[in-house]
């Protein structure tokens, strides 16, 4: 993991060596400070020495200077490498994202992706920083703060030392027993939020069956159960303060004491005495602020792992060594192709599918959901991999492809389809970003959008908001598909594209097809009968199979379910919505 | 609000700061109105449970920070009186200094204990503060009208639960506290300064002021810049989320280096002004530090000085004493102006939490109530204390002091009934329907036409504008709107289901129901089938909505519990989600069985379900086109017709 994420600190190497190395300086001039507070008490004052308190107290200042320079210096560079080392998480991650095929987006779901990049990034970039600039800053300052008193006077010194590994010890089994009930206590406490999400989301529910009181009691005893965990847990964590403060406390009398007596002996001096108490705030409070990023550190070690995952994943499509670049014609041929989406997968989503489709044909795919007709078309862009058998576009293997090059000449209207923010036109020249205006307002003839087009108030510099908001779902599928027009493909797919739009319109939209790109392999995915009875050939997909491939006259005649499905649209039993919208 | 939502690190709940010491100090101050009143209410708010809390927590800080004063003025003691006096004798006496130590021990000894005290008071103020804040605020969210829900963002509703209250509990154990803390503090080590040396304590105050002017400088260069920071953050993820959400399209349509492209412009961006935003406040830091070191410097040649003239009548011990305050002086300094910037971002969660909490919940003026009945000898009606499969309304009229107690039946009549969401755009206009017990009345149309609107008012999710609706011939308005629910089921598009087992599930429609009636519930609505074959049967626990059945199962189960209810009225909204056909079919034969010997309302999308009804409403643009049954609308070759047969015209 570590070596995944060092790779991506890259042009922020400097800063982040530079951090710590800054960070020490100022502890170095902060630990000088003291021993020279004690030359001015000793030589200065008790000496009655003037001179030498102004001598010393511009070689002080001159430290305070310093290390005010280091510590700007070091919050600078420590700013910019984790901002930095943020950004190139961010661009790898996105990078990468770029490459993956749809197996690999299926893998992670889109808010997992949205939250890897956004959530957890600033999750690492602040333990990065924090890394950068506690991590050593922590341990120089007990380490110098520790030479500092053994130089002063090594007995002192090694009550310290007793001081620092029982408290090191303390704060260890506070922390690993407060995480532990901390990490009990979030489940616990995700549920609770997960209720009220249920709550808000299911208002009708509760409402209608009028069970407020029944969710209010349920809610407050969960509510309760977290109260007393979460007091449970932070109960160990409030052990810290006293615990520092009886160390501090103790130190300080024993230091008192022992010094007292060196003092009188002439062992020390009193501004020494008064340096080592100084130092002795240094080093516990340094043991404190390890403890604590230890925490943080842990706490983002989730979001390292998330991150990891994504970088890690390599896309499983590749182009092949000596691509092909051109697709002659429109023709598909599925020999003998079974595919499953996971490697692992009992039965595969498609079995033995042998088929074959003219150039220019227009083909309708029928069939219930889960029958697989969306995957078989995924499968003609390469969107896909066939697990076995061959799968070849205008003669050639679809691997062969160059898959920019067959992507382009294959263009697919996918079912959950999205417009971009951005104006219309904009999102038409998706499909072929040198369209000129009257190319895309072509296209949108075609696909029967340009209707409502120039009702717009910009017509065609209408802007889309994120999310296609505000244009309706039949809108934004005709627009899909006049999108997918430009790229003025050798096979365009429409995987239940018109669904939303009715009847009519889509039977305009399929005559414009006819018409327009003769030459262009049509194939049409649907779940009405009328959308695809006029085609040349329709498939009837069952299970993951073909169970009848012919004209609609030959299926009405020979297949069962196409029959079947006919009858129920036609007699009853069918959707009616569907007809009305 | 939502522009500027908090980023939240799921990591950490509440309670998630570990030992941790104060965060989020810094960042852009949200703008609210009237602090001081929101501030009182919260304090209000935990002050009402815990008062007796609070005390001891300020009495602990007091005994804490005067058991550190003691301590720091312990030095002079230490040095003038215990140390210099036995310099340079023989055999000193060290009997005394015991003492003083011993003393010092016990003002430490309270100081830990006072300490701890506190801490531990406080975890359970503040959790418990959270926990009654949290109560309330869902108590009074299921108390609210159906329009809530549907006016505002849920996930702004729960970013009150996790973000909001998560701030108010750091302001009230870590905040508060440590301003309480501070203000003692430097109020009392002021004090200390001035007995122990004037002009010493001048300079402090000279060095305090620069700081802070030099603290508020960076702050306000810092807060811009963060201030832009959330900006290119708020670009970057609404980025990031729309090319994650598109991302398939953007492989169909080799669109990977434009969209690269983009991100790359708007992640220098956050880049620059993160990098920007977090320098300033790094600064921040070693800034206040050093400025701390230079007041300690000098305050140490100023007072060396002072001492060795004796001018102001200091002594070395004193010296010692007063620098050690002249850093105590400065640390809660610092510390205030950070957490006073999060009491802010705490009092604008709180904030929001207020106004749900002042939301005006869903008033009930109903008084007919519903009860169970035996019929008498004469045929009449009375009330019963025991479960009698009978059901009255039980109507009290004012006018003459009597009680009436009608059958429960099932008939709703929409008499002249105009709907809308708001009051300047009506959805509804003029709406008449009549449904006699049994009668199953459908409503078909576009979207858009008023079809699921309907579903909203007979059981007053949503009340009319104007005209009747009446159940039993008793106008809704005057009914119980809890029992006037408890007579209506309702079977939504989109199911929702419980955290909870299946059995659990089904008995949301009747709390008392054995498990030999889910089991007869679950075969009525065909659930029984699938839920035999799942892992633990009845006892397989569901999560996050379900999501581990599929669309047809979890309308299965809302059947079933829509069943167990046995409600005379139910308001159907067909799925028009497809599913696969052989799950449909159960779904459809459920649905049946369901509506057998009830008065029902579908929101149809099956023909067959508009065919058999007894009658069919055509609605167009919120107003009745056409009415009555499937025969006579055929016949009368109107809206209906063209539908059916398919040739519509749009």
């Amino acid at each position: 993991m570590l070596k995944t994420f060092g790779a991506h600190i890259k042009e922020f190497k400097k800063d982040s060596v530079l951090t710590p190395v800054f960070m020490i300086g100022e502890v170095i001039m902060e630990t000088i400070i003291p021993l020279l507070m004690a030359s001015i008490i000793d030589d200065g004052v008790t000496a009655g020495n003037m001179n030498h308190i102004y001598l010393i107290g511009v070689l002080m200042l001159f430290a305070a200077l310093l290390s005010l320079t280091f510590g700007i210096c070091g919050g600078q560079f420590g700013a910019r490498a984790s901002a930095g080392f943020a950004r190139n998480l961010r661009k790898a991650m996105y990078e990468n994202i770029q490459t993956f095929s749809f197996s690999n987006i299926d893998k992670f779901s889109t808010s997992g992706l949205v939250t890897r990049l956004t959530t957890d990034v600033t999750n690492i970039q602040n333990a990065y920083q924090m890394i950068l600039r506690m991590c050593m800053r922590a341990p120089a300052s007990l380490i110098c703060a520790m030479a500092m008193s053994f130089f002063i006077s090594p007995r002192l010194a090694s009550i310290y030392l007793v001081a620092v590994i029982l408290l090191g010890c303390v704060l260890a089994i506070i922390v690993s027993q407060a995480m532990k009930h901390f990490s009990q206590a979030f489940p616990k406490y995700d549920a609770l939020n997960e209720s009220v999400q249920e709550n808000v989301s299911a208002i009708r529910v509760v409402k209608a069956y009028v069970r407020e009181d029944y969710e209010k009691e349920k809610f407050r005893n969960a509510s309760n159960n977290i109260y007393k965990i979460f007091c449970k847990a932070e109960g160990i964590v409030v052990w810290n303060g006293p615990v520092m403060n009886f160390t501090v406390y103790a130190c300080i009398l024993l230091i008192s004491w022992t010094g007292a007596h060196m003092i009188v002996q002439d062992a020390l001096t009193t501004g020494q005495l008064m340096s080592m108490l100084t130092y002795c705030m240094n080093i516990l409070m340094s043991l404190m602020m390890l403890s604590m990023i230890f925490v943080m550190v842990t706490m983002s070690a989730a979001s390292a792992r998330r991150i990891c995952e994504v970088l890690n994943e390599k896309a499983d499509l590749a182009n092949p060594a000596e691509p092909v670049h051109e697709v002659k014609d429109g023709s598909i041929l599925f020999d003998k192709v079974s595919f499953s989406y996971k490697k692992d997968a009992r039965e595969p989503v498609l079995k033995d599918v042998n088929l074959e489709i003219k150039s220019g044909e227009t083909i309708g795919i029928i069939g219930g959901t889960g029958s697989a007709k969306s995957s078989l078309v995924n499968l003609i862009s390469r969107l896909y991999d066939v697990t076995e058998g061959q799968l070849l576009v205008g003669g050639v293997d679809v691997k062969d492809y160059d898959m920019e090059a067959l992507r382009n000449q294959v263009a697919v209207v996918l079912q959950n389809n999205v417009l971009f923010s951005g104006t219309i036109l904009e999102n038409l020249r998706w499909g072929n970003k040198e369209a000129t205006e009257e190319e895309c307002r072509h296209a949108c003839e075609l696909a029967c959008a340009d209707e409502f087009v120039q009702k717009m108030p910009e017509k065609y510099n209408t802007y889309i908001e994120q999310g296609g908001t505000n244009v309706s779902g039949g809108q934004k599928q005709r627009l899909c598909i006049a999108r997918a027009l430009l790229k003025k493909p050798k096979i365009l797919i429409l995987d239940d594209s018109t669904s939303a739009v009715d009847t009519a319109t889509d039977a305009k939209i399929r005559k414009a097809f006819a018409e327009s790109i003769p030459g262009t392999t049509k194939l049409i995915i649907a779940q009405r009968i009328s959308s695809v009875e006029h085609a040349d050939k329709i498939i009837v997909m069952h299970d993951g199979q073909i169970d009848g491939f012919g004209s609609h006259e030959e299926l009405l005649a020979n297949n069962e379910i196409y029959r079947e499905v006919y009858d129920a649209q036609m007699s009853g039993s069918g959707d009616f919505d569907e007809k009305v919208s | 609000m939502a522009g500027e939502k908090q980023q939240t690190n799921h990591g950490s709940g509440p309670g998630g700061h570990g030992p941790g010491g104060p965060r989020g100090g810094r960042g852009p101050r949200p703008r609210i109105e009237n602090p001081g009143k929101l501030f009182k209410r919260v304090m209000g708010y935990t002050l009402k449970d815990y008062a007796a809390g609070w005390v001891v927590v300020v009495i602990c800080i007091f005994v804490s920070v005067y058991s550190s004063l003691q301590g720091t003025m312990f030095m002079r003691t230490l040095i003038d009186s215990y140390i210099m006096p036995l310099i340079g004798r023989e055999n000193p006496d060290f009997a005394p200094l015991m003492g003083a130590i011993s003393k010092v021990a016990c003002f430490y000894a309270l100081g830990v204990l006072a300490s701890f005290t506190q801490s531990k008071v406080l975890i359970y103020v503040g959790q418990g503060t959270l926990r009654n804040i949290r109560n309330d605020m869902f108590e009074k969210m299921e108390s609210l009208p159906v329009k809530y829900f549907d006016t505002h963002a849920h996930g702004d509703i729960m970013s009150m639960y996790t973000n909001d209250i998560d701030t108010l509990r750091q302001m009230i154990s870590q905040s508060i506290p440590q301003m309480i803390n501070s203000a003692i503090t430097v109020v009392s080590v002021f004090v200390c300064m001035l007995v122990l040396d004037i002009p010493l304590t001048l300079v402090t105050l000279l060095m305090v002021g620069i700081m802070l002017v030099a603290t508020k400088k960076i702050g306000s260069l810092s807060s811009r810049y963060f201030m832009a920071q959330q900006k290119a953050i708020g670009s970057l993820n609404g980025c990031i989320e729309e090319t994650m959400m598109g991302q398939k399209v953007v492989k169909v349509f080799c669109h990977e280096q434009e969209s690269l492209d983009q991100f790359n412009e708007l992640n220098d961006q956050l880049f620059e002004s993160a990098y920007q935003a977090n320098r300033f406040a790094n600064i921040m830091g070693p800034v206040n530090a050093q400025l701390g070191n230079l007041s300690y410097v000098v305050c140490a040649v100023v007072g060396g000085i002072l001492a060795i003239t004796g001018v102001s009548g200091l002594t070395l011990g004193g010296l010692a004493s007063f620098l050690n305050f002249n850093k105590s002086f400065n640390m809660p300094i610092n510390q205030v102006s950070m957490q006073f910037n999060s009491i802010i971002m705490a009092l604008a969660g709180a904030d929001r939490i207020f106004k749900l909490m002042d939301e005006k919940p869903e008033v009930d003026e109903g008084y007919v109530e519903l009860v169970n009945a035996v019929r008498g000898a004469d045929g009449e009606l009375t009330e019963s204390r025991e479960r009698t499969g009978l059901w009255a309304w039980k109507h009290y009229h004012k006018a003459d002091d009597t009680t009436t107690y009608v059958e429960l039946k099932g008939d709703v009549v929409f008499d002249h009934v105009d709907f809308g969401y708001n009051d300047d755009k009506m959805i509804l206009h003029d709406i008449e329907l009549y449904a006699k017990p049994g009668q199953k009345i459908a409503f078909v149309g576009a979207t858009g036409a008023g079809k699921t609107t309907i579903t909203n008012l007979i059981n007053r999710f949503y009340d009319i504008q104007d005209g009747k609706i009446r159940y039993d011939a008793i106008n809704v308005n005057k009914i119980k709107k809890a029992d006037l629910r408890r007579s209506l089921g309702i079977v939504l598009q989109d199911t929702h289901l419980f955290t909870g087992t299946v059995m659990e599930n089904i008995r949301y429609g009747k709390m008392d129901a054995t498990d030999s009636e889910v089991k007869k519930a679950a075969v009525l609505a065909n659930a029984h089938g699938f839920i035999q074959r799942l892992p633990d049967g009845y006892d397989t626990m569901l999560h996050g909505d379900g999501a581990n059945l599929s669309q047809g199962q979890r309308q299965l189960l809302a059947i079933a519990r829509a069943a167990i209810a046995d409600p005379p009225v139910l308001i159907l909204d067909e799925a028009t989600s497809s599913i696969d056909t052989r799950t449909e079919k159960l779904v459809q034969k459920g649905m049946d069985a369901l509506m057998n010997g009830r008065t029902n309302f579908v929101i149809a999308h099956r023909l067959s379900t508009v065919k058999n009804s007894d009658c069919i409403i055509v609605l167009e643009q919120g107003r009745i086109i056409e009415k009555g049954t499937h025969d006579e609308l055929i016949e009368q070759k109107g809206k209906y017709y063209q539908l059916y047969t398919g040739n519509a015209v749009s």
